[in-house]
C-alpha cells in the first residue's frame, strides 16, 4: 500500500512484516527512529516480539545472536560507533554462520565526531563475513530488508542492509509498503538447522585448531561467493511478487551507449541518475548502481562495464593512507579484462557534506583534467585546509 | 563401528543426568571442571548454555570433540550474559519451557563481561548466570583480574621488591549483583558439592535472574597440588575468606556456617601464589594481618559463626530435605 | 518540480511542517519528498527543512539550493546570512511575523508576505507552534494543493481536539492572506 512515510518508519514496517520474534535495540543517531518505531509496533500489539532494550550495541548484537541460536528470527539496527562497538560480535556471527538481518544506517566514524552520512562505518567491517547490500533509496531499503531475511536464511549468512543515514532514514517520501500476504508468500517460517535444542544437543562456537581452521574459513568464503546467485534469484522472485524492479547485484541505467561510466553505491545514485538523464546523449554516462558489495560481484561488474573507455568510481568513504575502498576493489576486478576501462576514483560527501546535482558535471570536468587517476576527494574545499596543507 | 545411542536412551541409562562428559582436557584437579559437572547435573537436560571464552570452553571443545551433552554455545569473552539474554527472549516468545544458563569465569564476569551481566540482570531475564571464580585470567596464563584476592601474585601482579602482589581488594561481585534487586544470588564452593546442586536447583526455580558465584581453585594458577583442590576450597570457606551465602532480593537469607574458623594462614600457606607473604618482610606480615582482617570481617558481616541451618553437605541430606526426587 | 525551503528554530515544528507538506502532496496523488538539514537539534537552534513536490518520482536527494518558495518560521532568522539565498527570481517568501507584509518588505528590500502565525496558534491551539498556520497560508497563496489535503495529512498525526483545533487554525490562517497571488509563480516553477 502506498503511503507517505519517513524512511525509518518504513524500515520498521518492513521488519515487522518479516515477523522477527526478538528485536534488540540500542539507540544511536540516525537509526534510532527505526527501533523507536518498532517499539511502538510491539507496544501496540501490531508485532508479537520480545523487544530487548540492551545496554550497548555490543549486547544488541549478542542478544540477537543468542536469539537466532535459540531458534528465533531476530533483528537489530545500528550506525557508526555502534557498529564498531559490536564489531567483535559481527565477525563471530558470520563465522558461526548464523542467519541474522541488521540495518546499518550509514554514518561517519569518529574521530572527528560526526552524526552525518557517509559509508565509512559499514566499509570498515566489510571483512566481517556478512553479506552487505547498499540501498539506493527508501523503496529499495524496504524491499532489500524483506529479501535480506530470505537471503540470510537460505545461505546461513548474516545480512547487513546498508542505507544512508539521515539521507534516507529521515527523508519522508511516497513508499509502497508490501502486504503481509506478499511477504508470507515469499518468506517461509524461520528454520535454522543448527539451532540449540535439548532434544538434539550440539556444541556451537568451539575452538578450532590449525588442523581444521583453513577449511572452516574456506567454507565461509565459498558460502559468500555462492550467495551471489542467491541474491540475484531472491531479487527476481521478489520483483515478481512486488511488481517492482528490485536491485539484484547491481543496476545499470543512464546512457547505454556512453563510453564513460559512473559507478556508485548508496543514495547519491538518485541525484547522479537525475543529473545524467538531464544531459544530452553524447555528453552523458552509463550509471552503475552497485547494490551487493559483499560478496563482491566481479562477474556482474565486468559485464556492466563492457565497452566502457572510462569508469569513474564515486564513493562515500575512504581508507586513510590508501584511498578509495570501492575504487580499489573495482580496479582489481576490472584489471582481469582484456581491455579494461581507465578507472578514476573519487570520494564525495564525507561526514554528510551535501552532494548536489552539479556533482556529475564536476566529475566529468575533473576526469577531463586528468584528476582521479590517483584517488581524490571530489568536493574538497582547499580554502578550509590549514595554511600548511595548501 | 560406533553405535549411536539416542539422547533419550542415554539419559535413561545414566544414574544421574550427565551434561558434562569425562575426557576433556582440563588440568588435574581443576575446580572449574568439577563445578561445571555439578551445575549441569543439577540443572538437568532441558537447558541451553551460553559460555564465555575461558578455560572451560577451551578445554571442553576442541573441534571436533565436545564434552557437552547439552545444547551449548560459545560466542565471545564479554557477552555470555547477553547471549543468554537473547536465548531467553527467543524461548519466551516460542513458549518453550527450556531454560537458559549463562556461564563465565571471573574475567568474563567481573571485568570484561560485567556490562553485559549488569544489563541482563537489570532487564530481569529469566536466566541463571554462573560464575566460575578461579580468581585470575587463567586461560591466558594466570593474569590479574578484579576477582583476585588482595596480595595474591600473578604474572601481571607479581610480588617483587616494590610490590606485594595485587594491591586492590577482591571485587564484591555478589553484593553488586544483589544490588540489581534480583530474586536470588548466592555463593558456593566446590568443597560443598551438594550445596552447589541445591543452589542450582533453587536458582532455576526462581522466576527472573539468578546468580551463582562458585569458588573454584586452580591448581596451576594458585600453586598447589591438584590432589588437594577440595581441601584448598574448603579452607577458603572455613577461614571466612570465601563466605558461602544466599541472598534474596539483596537480603541475606542463609549462610554455610563456619563454627570454628581456621586462621587464614592455613589457607594461604598451601598456595605458592601467596608464598611471598611468608617471608620475614614487615610488609608481608602486614598483608597477612590485612587478609586475616578481611576474613574476620566476613565472619562478622555474614554472621557465619552463628548462622546456617545446614550441618551436613550431602546429596542424601539435601534430597531428604527437599522431599525426594534427585532431579526433575 | 517545486522546491521549498523552510527555516525555523528547533521546537517550532519545522521538520513536521516539511513532512506535512509532502504528505499533503501525496494525499493529492502527487509525489513529495521532505527532509531536514540535520543538525544537533536543540530548542531554539536554527533548523532548515526541505520539501520537493512533483508529478513524477523524485530522484535527487541533495539540499534545496534554489527554492521557488521560502517559509520563514521566525522573523529573527531574516538577519541570519544565507537564509534567503538561492531564491528563484520572482520566488515567494512567507514570514511568520507580527509586522505587516508591507513593513517587512520595506525593511528587507524584498517582497514578503507575513502572517502572525505564532499569535494565531497561541490563540487557537494554546501553543506557540506556527507551522500549521504557515502551511495553510502557503497553500492559499500558491494554490499548489487544496487545504483539505493538509487537513488529511494532519489527521495522520493528530486526532480529536488537537486535530479539530488545527483544522480551525488552518481556516483562520488561510483567511489572513490573499489567495492565489503566488499561483503563477508556482506554475512556472513546476514546469
Amino acid at each position: 500500500m502506498q503511503q507517505a512515510l519517513e524512511g525509518s518508519q518504513a524500515i520498521a514496517r518492513a521488519v515487522a512484516l518479516c515477523r522477527p520474534q526478538v528485536i534488540s535495540a540500542y539507540p544511536i543517531t540516525p537509526q534510532t527512529h527505526i527501533v523507536e518505531n518498532l517499539s511502538k509496533l510491539v507496544a501496540d500489539g501490531a508485532l508479537n516480539a520480545e523487544l530487548v532494550s540492551v545496554e550497548s550495541e555490543f549486547s544488541a548484537a549478542s542478544v540477537a545472536l543468542g536469539a537466532v541460536a535459540a531458534g528465533s528470527r531476530a533483528y537489530t539496527a545500528t550506525s557508526s560507533q555502534g557498529l564498531l562497538l559490536m564489531a567483535e560480535v559481527l565477525f563471530n556471527i558470520a563465522g558461526l554462520r548464523v542467519p541474522l538481518v541488521m540495518t546499518c544506517a550509514n554514518r561517519a566514524l569518529s574521530a572527528p565526531l560526526s552524526i552525518w552520512n557517509d559509508q565509512q562505518d559499514s566499509m570498515a567491517v566489510r571483512d566481517a563475513g556478512w553479506v552487505q547490500l547498499y540501498c539506493t533509496d527508501n523503496q529499495d531499503a524496504i524491499d532489500t530488508t524483506i529479501q535480506a531475511y530470505r537471503i540470510a536464511e537460505e545461505t546461513e549468512l548474516p545480512v547487513m542492509v546498508c542505507m544512508d543515514g539521515f539521507t534516507l532514514t529521515h527523508t519522508l517520501e511516497v513508499l509502497d509498503i508490501p502486504e503481509q500476504a506478499q511477504v508470507e508468500a515469499f518468506l517461509p517460517p524461520f528454520k535454522f538447522a543448527r539451532s540449540l535444542d535439548p532434544d538434539k544437543p550440539i556444541s556451537v562456537g568451539t575452538l578450532v585448531t590449525p588442523e581444521f581452521f583453513t577449511e572452516a574459513r574456506y567454507t565461509h568464503h565459498q558460502a559468500l561467493l555462492r550467495a551471489t546467485q542467491v541474491i540475484r534469484d531472491v531479487s527476481q522472485e521478489w520483483s515478481a511478487i512486488s511488481g517492482r524492479r528490485s536491485g539484484g547485484l547491481l543496476t545499470v541505467s543512464g546512457d547505454a551507449t556512453a563510453d564513460t561510466g559512473v559507478l556508485t553505491i548508496g543514495a547519491i545514485a538518485g541525484t547522479l541518475e537525475e543529473a545524467i538523464d538531464a544531459h544530452p546523449p553524447g555528453n552523458t554516462a552509463r550509471l552503475i548502481k552497485l547494490r551487493a558489495f559483499r560478496p563482491f560481484p566481479e562477474q556482474a561488474l565486468r559485464e556492466a562495464c563492457a565497452g566502457l573507455k572510462r569508469l569513474v568510481v564515486l564513493e562515500r568513504a575512504l581508507s586513510p593512507g590508501a584511498g578509495g575502498i570501492v575504487g580499489a576493489e573495482v580496479r582489481a576486478a576490472l584489471s582481469h579484462l582484456e581491455d579494461p576501462p581507465e578507472v578514476f576514483n573519487f570520494s564525495v560527501g564525507l561526514g554528510g557534506r551535501d552532494v548536489p546535482l552539479e556533482t556529475f558535471e564536476n566529475l566529468l570536468a575533473a576526469i577531463d583534467k586528468g584528476s582521479g587517476h590517483d584517488f581524490a576527494l571530489l568536493d574538497l574545499q582547499p580554502d578550509k585546509l590549514p595554511a600548511e596543507a595548501w | 563401528m560406533d553405535t549411536v545411542i539416542p539422547v533419550e536412551e542415554l539419559r535413561r541409562q545414566q544414574s544421574r543426568f550427565s551434561g558434562f562428559e569425562a575426557g576433556h582436557r582440563a588440568c588435574l584437579g581443576c575446580g572449574e571442571a568439577l563445578a561445571a559437572r555439578l551445575v549441569t547435573e543439577a540443572a538437568g537436560p532441558d537447558v541451553i548454555y551460553a559460555n564465555a571464552t575461558g578455560c572451560l570452553e577451551v578445554f571442553t571443545t576442541a573441534w571436533p570433540d565436545s564434552a557437552w551433552r547439552v545444547p551449548w554455545m560459545h560466542s565471545l569473552f564479554a557477552n555470555a550474559a547477553a547471549i543468554g539474554a537473547g536465548m531467553e527472549a527467543a524461548l519466551k516468545v516460542q513458549g518453550k519451557p527450556t531454560q537458559v544458563i549463562a556461564m563465565g569465569g571471573d574475567g568474563g564476569t567481573f571485568d570484561i563481561g560485567f556490562q553485559a551481566l549488569s544489563g541482563a540482570l537489570e532487564r530481569g531475564h529469566n536466566m541463571l548466570y554462573v560464575c566460575y571464580d578461579n580468581e585470575a585470567y587463567m586461560n591466558t596464563g594466570i593474569q590479574r583480574s578484579s576477582s583476585m584476592p588482595h596480595a595474591a601474585a600473578t604474572t601481571t601482579s607479581p610480588a617483587g621488591r616494590e610490590r606485594m602482589g595485587k594491591r586492590h581488594l577482591k571485587k564484591d561481585i555478589v553484593s553488586i549483583v544483589a544490588a540489581h534487586h534480583i530474586p536470588y544470588a548466592a555463593t558456593a564452593s566446590v568443597a560443598y558439592p551438594s550445596d552447589i546442586h541445591k543452589k542450582v536447583r533453587r536458582a532455576m526455580a526462581v522466576d527472573g535472574p539468578a546468580f551463582l558465584h562458585i569458588h573454584t581453585p586452580c591448581p596451576l594458577g594458585w600453586g598447589h597440588d591438584g590432589a588437594i583442590t577440595i581441601e584448598v576450597a574448603r579452607l577458603a570457606v572455613q577461614t571466612g575468606l570465601f563466605p558461602v551465602i544466599e541472598l534474596e532480593r539483596g537480603n541475606l537469607v542463609d549462610v554455610l556456617p563456619v563454627r570454628r574458623p581456621r586462621p587464614v594462614k592455613d589457607y594461604l600457606e598451601r598456595q605458592t601464589r601467596f608464598r611471598h607473604l611468608f617471608t620475614d618482610d614487615a610488609r608481608a606480615r602486614e598483608e597477612l594481618e590485612h587478609l586475616q582482617a578481611i576474613a574476620d570481617h566476613n565472619i562478622d558481616r555474614y554472621r557465619l559463626e552463628a548462622g546456617g541451618t545446614d550441618i551436613c553437605d550431602s546429596d542424601s541430606a539435601d534430597t531428604v530435605r527437599r522431599g525426594g526426587a534427585r532431579w526433575a | 518540480m517545486i522546491e521549498i525551503r523552510i527555516h525555523g528554530r528547533g521546537g517550532q515544528g519545522n521538520v513536521v511542517a516539511a513532512y506535512l507538506l509532502a504528505t499533503a502532496a501525496f494525499e493529492q496523488g502527487r509525489y513529495g519528498q521532505a527532509f531536514p538539514a540535520f543538525g544537533a537539534e536543540r530548542r531554539g537552534a536554527p533548523v532548515t527543512a526541505f520539501v520537493r513536490l512533483a508529478e513524477a518520482p523524485i530522484r535527487r536527494r541533495c539540499e534545496v539550493r534554489k527554492p521557488a518558495f521560502l517559509i520563514i518560521q521566525d522573523d529573527a532568522l531574516l538577519h541570519v546570512p544565507g537564509v534567503l539565498s538561492g531564491l528563484q527570481p520572482g520566488g515567494g517568501i512567507l514570514v511568520n511575523s507580527t509586522q505587516t507584509s508591507e513593513a517587512l518588505s520595506d525593511a528587507h528590500g524584498q517582497a514578503m508576505q507575513s502572517l502572525a502565525a505564532t499569535r494565531l496558534a497561541q490563540a487557537i491551539l494554546g501553543r506557540p507552534v506556527p507551522n500549521t498556520a504557515l502551511l495553510a497560508a502557503f497553500l492559499t497563496l500558491t494554490e499548489l494543493l487544496p487545504l483539505q489535503s493538509l487537513v488529511k495529512a494532519l489527521s495522520g498525526r493528530f486526532q480529536g481536539k488537537v486535530l479539530d483545533d488545527n483544522t480551525a487554525l488552518i481556516e483562520r490562517a488561510a483567511a489572513q492572506v490573499t489567495p492565489a497571488i503566488w499561483k503563477e509563480g508556482a506554475h512556472a516553477a513546476s514546469a
